[in-house]
């Protein structure tokens, strides 16, 4: 799903920067006069800045090397003939398919502006990343009761910049209602510390 | 009138007090999602997966059909209100409906939305009715050729007609293909790029994918993309549009539920796609164009009446053909065939409560959503006011604990947190996430009726060009193959004097 206006309009205020959110009062004065190609052409610039070509460079050859790693198994799987065909036939027409647009993209697609460019803001979704990986890691260690809390308090306080007091108190509810709805009343077998 | 026995029964069907209950949480959670801009319907259906492995079939279904119909509901909500459209559906609801809000009318906006939902739903479901057991029987006849022309069609149209790269969006659906290859043959049983593990010997299971790629990767997007704190007006009055007004948009309601019907049937089309189109065609239609994009209240009626009208039609092709029209119908055919039911041509004949017991609780649904829709709009203007900072570790959590109930496996969430990562990392470099979902569940599909044709045919492709539905459908696929590379030459033919605005919205506005 491409993010629709509402995520980059939303998102802007602190992508560019983090900057103070604009008061939407304010903005909504802005907008009186605008004509919907006005409107469009200011969602468009509210995105997060485009990537450049390096960027789109660099997932083009991704897509290549696995493209090849792809056709590569595939004939070692056996390829066969069309009327017989051998396990490796069908994957590897797609990665032929995939190798084909990946050389496309590398030559034509390198200066499309669709792909954005990690900003200072990127550091929350590889936050996000980092605390939900330890928690997939300590889940069968301690139960997910630690790992679910002090995730809640790195997402609300550090991510979203909730108080102190709010992020506590809702993390702490979050974790006990978890608990009993999957522990007490689904009954499932998710490791658990209590 | 034999025909319309098993349509009754389906209504026996959705009126059981469960099917009631699970149709309202539906449309509730879909009005809000559709509500709180970020999570899309695809992304909360993904998340929600596992919640449905101990209801019935129907059960599960009515209610994902329900978020699904009641995000096209919630999003006007936001669009009038806040410029925000909650849901992709609703950005052009923006234009007329923010204008309107701007001079008081933000009730008779919502109000004209709503009711136009409810018309454009409920004709596209009366349509439903008639159309689907005659495509379905139609497409009895289908045999693996067709099916693989179809299926290739499909997945090209989902391609093709997304936001963004094509050749990305093709990309993406190569990747899901390649996915869907992962376990053991289907022919010879062999394994295939499991690298000795027993835990992909059966094959990646869709739920993970879905619920990594939309759930946890539409998450993680949203946490770089902070919204800022929404702040809607306290108050909206007025909601039942005057005598005058419903006179203004009829027209406008009408032309959105023919139009956002057939659309809706299209592989690739879509409420997006349909309520665009709807006020491209209200703008021209109108006498006075210049009140576009001013406040007109057909520029609301009509994108809000197609796009319920779209939602619930693209549910033909999946029920009838067993060909998922777009990403979220991609997820219900996943949720479907978890629930051991195949949907395509025997669906009608051979599970007919589950066919008709989903077609009638659309019925309810939009009487639910009218009723709710009107009366209530203060409780989702209150409800804007939630936090994307408290809501962000909740769904996370959700998604994290809902994938381990999957199969109670360690090793599914580990697939969740790898493909939210693929996930996050496609949309970041511009990659549809949608075509990726939509290919692997038609994977499978896909690889058998390509291989069964090829036996057919002794290995000859070009027997596919013998049989007249496929060959029609191939020629099409060509076509719709050729367009984008005819439209980007006529495109930099004239590139000279291009503005800011986004070429698909500036040609359809």
């Amino acid at each position: 799903m491409k993010g629709t206006p509402a995520e980059s309009a939303g998102g802007s205020a602190t992508a560019s920067g983090g900057g103070a959110p604009r008061d939407p009062a304010e903005s909504a004065v802005e907008v009186d006069d605008l004509t919907p190609e006005q409107l469009a052409a200011q969602w468009e610039e509210e995105k997060p800045p485009a990537a450049g070509a390096l960027a789109n460079a660099a997932s083009s050859l991704v897509v290549l090397g696995v493209g090849i790693g792809a056709v590569i198994l595939s004939v070692s799987m056996g390829l066969g003939t069309p009327d017989k065909p051998q396990p490796g036939l069908w994957p590897f027409v797609i990665s032929l398919v995939m190798v084909a647009l990946g050389v496309f993209q590398l030559i034509l697609g390198r200066h499309n502006r669709d792909a954005e460019k990690f900003t200072r803001m990127s550091t929350a979704p590889l936050t996000g990343l980092v605390t939900l990986a330890a928690m997939v890691a300590l889940m069968p260690l301690i139960g997910f009761e630690l790992p679910a809390l002090v995730l809640c308090i790195i997402w609300m306080r550090f991510l979203g910049g909730e108080t102190w007091r709010s992020t506590l108190v809702v993390s702490a509810v979050v974790v006990i209602a978890f608990y009993a709805i999957f522990v007490l009343a689904l009954n499932t077998s998710i490791p658990h510390l209590f | 009138m034999d025909f319309l026995n098993p349509v009754i029964n389906g209504f026996a069907v959705v009126l059981e007090p469960t099917n009631l209950l699970y149709c309202l949480i539906g449309v509730v959670i879909g009005m809000l999602i559709g509500v709180l801009p970020g999570l899309g319907p695809a992304a909360t259906i993904a998340i929600l997966l596992p919640l449905t492995y101990n209801v019935e079939p129907v059960t599960a279904i009515i209610m994902l059909a329900g978020i699904f119909y009641g995000a096209q509901y919630g999003g006007t909500i936001t669009s009038v209100l806040l410029r925000l459209p909650g849901e992709a559906s609703s950005v052009v609801t923006v234009f007329d409906g923010y204008q309107m809000a701007k001079q008081g009318r933000a009730g008779t906006a919502l109000g004209l939305a709503s009711i136009g939902s409810f018309i454009g739903g409920t004709a596209a479901i009366i349509g439903l009715t008639f159309l689907a057991p005659i495509v379905a029987s139609f497409a009895l006849d289908f045999g693996p050729p067709e099916y693989t022309a179809l299926a290739m069609l499909g997945i090209l149209l989902v391609a093709t007609i997304s936001s963004g790269s094509k050749a990305k969006a093709l990309i993406a659906a190569a990747l899901g293909l390649l996915l869907a290859t992962v376990g053991r043959d289907i022919f010879t049983g062999e394994s295939r790029f499991t690298f000795g593990s027993l835990q992909l010997a059966d094959g990646i299971d869709f739920v993970p994918i879905a619920m990594g790629i939309f759930g946890l990767g539409e998450i993680l997007y949203n946490l770089e993309e902070r919204h800022r704190a929404a702040k809607a007006p306290s108050k909206v009055a007025n909601v039942w549009p005057s005598r005058q007004d419903l006179k203004q948009a009829s027209g406008a309601i009408g032309r959105g539920s023919v139009l956002g019907f057939f659309l809706g049937i299209l592989p690739g089309g879509g409420a997006t796609i349909a309520s665009m189109a709807s006020y491209a065609m209200e703008k021209k239609r109108a006498k006075q164009p210049e009140r576009f994009g001013k406040g007109a209240p057909e520029g609301v009626a009509g994108p809000e009446t197609a796009n319920n009208a779209a939602a619930t039609s693209s549910f033909i092709p999946l029920l009838t053909l067993g060909i998922p029209a777009n990403a979220t119908m991609a997820l219900m055919f996943g949720a479907l065939l978890i629930q051991g039911v195949t949907p395509g041509p025997q669906l009608v004949e051979q599970n007919p409560e589950l066919f008709w017991g989903v077609v009638n609780s659309m019925y309810i649904g939009n009487i639910l959503l009218l009723i709710m829709s009107l009366p209530l709009v203060g409780i989702f203007v209150k409800i804007l006011r939630v936090r994307a900072a408290i809501l962000a570790p909740v769904t996370a959590l959700i998604t994290l604990l809902g994938a381990y109930t999957i199969n109670n496996s360690m090793f599914d969430v580990t697939l969740v947190v790898v493909f939210g990562i693929i996930g996050y990392l496609m949309k970041k470099f511009g990659f549809e996430p949608g075509p990726l979902v939509l290919a692997f569940v038609l994977g499978e599909l896909l690889e058998s009726s390509v291989r069964r044709s090829l036996l057919m045919f002794g290995g000859d492709s070009v027997g596919f060009l013998g049989r007249p539905i496929s060959a029609t459908l191939l020629i099409i696929f060509v076509l719709v193959a050729l367009l984008p590379v005819i439209r980007s030459v006529a495109a930099k033919r004239k590139s000279t004097g291009a503005t800011a605005v986004t070429p698909e919205i500036k040609e359809k506005v």
